[in-house]
């Protein structure tokens, strides 16, 4: 490098707007405007949408019509009730692979590979290969027929068998996005020195001690993230229910599709996004203070 | 929304280029069309159809609402160039409110030796006492049948004449001797059921759509319905096109719109039939999607329009629109023997149940503008309860009612067949 190159910016760093201090601030302008454009002005305008109605008066007639609706409850049980069931499997599931993992001495790597191709999935095609597996004449039938188990072909995805139809989703969902928390996972224990092992190991702390003592305290930050992402994701559901089961389980984000395009009802369509957007803020800011982390604990 | 409302905007605005720019001589009639607009459909109009018509013809399709705008915009300017007018029963009404229209009766006597079918004859007076558009084509919902299910037809019933009871009879003898539903409808997220309850169900139980929507008769009928359904696959919510579960031969027996009935047909024409929606106790419900052909009021040739009408409804030429473009005659016509089996299958079909003696034609929903998804979503809804819920009939259609009222009120549309007509908006009684 010579000079003219390395004393330039400096000295205009100096002056003007741009100084050191500023710096960073304006690095960051352009993410920010970003987001606000296509982030914080939609989301504005979907609460417009949401609480007035059409000659642009405030009201919550599109919150009634949505409550009113017939597939609400239903919609709002299923979809609790997945988020309630899938991310605590999931989480459970990526603790127990990443743990196995870190004890790999040879071929992590092509472990995690193989573990995470489903992250490159898309959620709709990862509901359609459900689907092959679970349709009336999908593989599962036709490994149980070979067994003996049933007799012809069995429907499993329709609205006469609820129970399977759930569970059906749940197993696409953590199939389909349990990577996404192992990737996480094995970043945060990549963190945890191995000196704090050692040092437990000496004092006589076996496998759980040390496990409950230690990786889950220090993995507090990587938990927060992992359960933030997936939680709010969960409440996002769609591909994989319409891919499984149409409507014959309706989820949150599925309502808000069909009353915008089905029944081109902007209004109930943007009061379901709402809602959906006030739950996983309410979900973000109780991850926030239940798994806070002191300052101390980040270094 | 905002996107395609500009995009539709730049459709009209390069419509209105072209008006401006291209010249029209004089000689040749602009037949403005909302109908066969995709590229190969229309140049299938201008090279096929329209060959050997002796004059010349400048066919310009054109989107709905730019269509109405032209001809609206025309008729006020008092120069109107446009020589014929194509378009769905339900896109006309705008145009005859402000008197765009020319009253067709002379063309309708004129064609009288055509055989027009009656009905749709009837519709093209558009609630007043002129004829204000002659049925060019047509598409409608039919049934459907696997040849296998014949043998478990009820004793003494006939395809072309079933009711609903014969109907629900003859998928419990399905049912009773496979063991499997073999009666299938589209009620899946992409499917066209609320079109069934809208054409079919609902004209032929109760005589109405709207009117009748809480009625008793209504009542009996969801109740009826429900105890059919107890044959029905429970695939159904999934359907979208019936002509898939029919090849795959998951069910045998379907209702669904002839172009999505259609590559059964086409595909395996020795085991399919096609056949009449079933009768209800008020008729034989069944929705045609009617389209006409008008004269726009001023037309700078009258003549030369009327013999473009005279040739589109020539029975020759019907035939040969169904070839091209798969809509059906609105006219009786020997079918030739050289077109393919599948589209004779149903094309007689909707013979049968446009000529039906017990025919209750059903129009599409008129005047809901935006509203037509929730206008569906009532009848749609009413069925997921009643049907897949198992609620109560009576507090359901109270409580779907205000729904609908709420629809027909704030869109102020008045009644359309089989309704009957009324002032403001059709009220649910």
């Amino acid at each position: 490098m010579n000079d003219a190159t390395s004393t330039v910016p400096v000295r205009s760093r100096r002056t003007g707007i741009i100084t050191e201090r500023t710096l960073p601030y304006v690095l960051l302008l352009p993410s920010v405007l970003f987001l606000l454009v296509l982030f914080g002005w939609p989301l504005a305008e979907a609460f417009i949408v949401a609480l007035s109605n059409e000659s642009g008066e405030w009201t919550l007639d599109n919150f009634r019509e949505m409550a009113d609706d017939l597939n609400f409850a239903d919609a709002f049980r299923n979809t609790v009730l997945l988020v309630v069931i899938v991310v605590p499997l999931q989480l459970a599931l990526a603790l127990g692979l990443a743990m196995l993992l870190n004890q790999l001495r040879r071929g992590r790597d092509i472990y995690l590979y193989i573990w995470t191709i489903p992250l490159g999935i898309s959620d709709l095609a990862a509901g359609i290969v459900w689907l092959a597996i679970m349709a009336e004449r999908g593989y599962l039938n036709t490994i149980l027929n070979g067994l003996g188990i049933i007799d012809g072909p069995a429907l499993w995805l329709s609205y006469e068998t609820p129970v399977v139809l759930f569970f059906a989703v749940v197993v696409a969902e953590i199939w389909r996005a349990t990577a996404i928390v192992l990737v996480i996972l094995v970043a945060g224990m990549q963190l945890i020195p191995r000196e704090y092992n050692e040092a437990a190991e000496m004092f006589g702390a076996n496998a759980w001690q040390r496990f409950i003592k230690i990786t889950l305290p220090v993995l507090k930050p990587s938990l927060q993230t992992a359960l933030i992402l997936r939680t709010i994701l969960a409440f996002e559901v769609f591909a994989v229910v319409i891919a499984l089961g149409g409507r014959n389980l309706p989820v949150l984000v599925g309502e808000a599709f069909y009353w915008q395009f089905e029944y081109q009802d902007t209004g109930v369509a943007s009061a379901y996004a709402t809602l959906i957007l006030v739950i996983s803020v309410l979900a973000t800011i109780f991850y926030l203070r239940v798994l806070r982390v002191r300052e101390e604990t980040l270094t | 929304m905002k996107a395609s409302n500009l995009l539709s905007g730049a459709t009209a605005l390069a419509a209105t280029c072209v008006l401006l720019t291209g010249p029209i001589s004089a000689a040749e009639t602009v037949f403005l069309s909302t109908q066969l607009r995709p590229i190969e459909e229309a140049e299938k109009v201008r090279k096929v159809i329209l060959k050997d018509y002796p004059k010349e013809v400048a066919f310009i399709p054109e989107e709905v609402g730019p269509f109405i705008t032209r001809v609206k915009a025309e008729a006020e300017a008092g120069k109107v160039s446009v020589g014929v007018l194509g378009a769905v029963h339900g896109q006309l009404p705008p145009l005859a409110e402000v008197g765009a229209l020319d009253s067709l009766d002379d063309v309708v006597g004129q064609l009288a030796d055509r055989k027009l079918v009656s009905t749709f004859v009837e519709l093209g007076k558009l609630g007043t006492d002129q004829h204000l558009y002659v049925p060019w084509m047509q598409a409608t919902y039919i049934m459907a049948a696997n040849k296998k299910a014949l043998e478990y037809l009820p004793a003494g019933a006939d395809v072309n004449t079933l009711t609903y009871d014969q109907l629900k009879e003859w998928a419990k003898n399905m049912h009773e001797a496979t063991g499997e539903r073999k009666l299938g409808f589209p009620a899946g997220p992409k499917g066209l059921m609320h079109r069934f309850f809208q054409g079919y169900l609902y004209p032929s139980y109760t005589g109405g759509v709207v009117r009748s929507f809480k009625s008793a008769d209504a009542e009996a009928m969801w109740a009826d319905f429900k105890d059919l359904w107890q044959h029905v696959t429970p695939r159904s919510t999934s359907y979208a096109f019936m002509q898939e579960p029919l090849l795959a031969d998951e069910v045998w027996v379907a209702f669904d719109h002839t172009a999505r009935l259609l590559d059964a047909f086409r595909q395996r024409p020795d085991e399919f039939i096609g056949f009449p929606g079933p009768a209800g106790a008020k008729g034989r419900g069944f929705m045609p999607v009617v389209i006409g052909l008008s004269i726009p009021k001023g037309t700078p040739d009258r003549a030369a329009a009327v013999s473009l009408i005279d040739y589109l409804t020539r029975a020759e030429v019907q035939v040969t629109t169904l070839q091209q473009v798969g809509f059906y005659p609105t006219v009786a016509v020997e079918l030739p023997t050289s077109l393919p089996e599948g589209i004779k299958i149903a094309a007689s079909a909707i013979d049968a149940q446009a000529n039906a003696s017990d025919a209750v034609v059903s129009l599409l929903p008129v005047g809901l503008g935006g509203k037509g998804g929730e206008f569906n979503k009532v009848y749609l809804d009413t069925f997921q309860r009643i049907v897949i819920r198992g609620q109560d009939v009576r507090k359901t259609l109270d409580a779907q009612a205000k729904k609908l009222a709420k629809v027909m009120t704030e869109t102020g549309a008045p009644c359309w067949s089989p309704d009957a007509a009324s002032d403001g908006p059709c009220p649910v009684e």
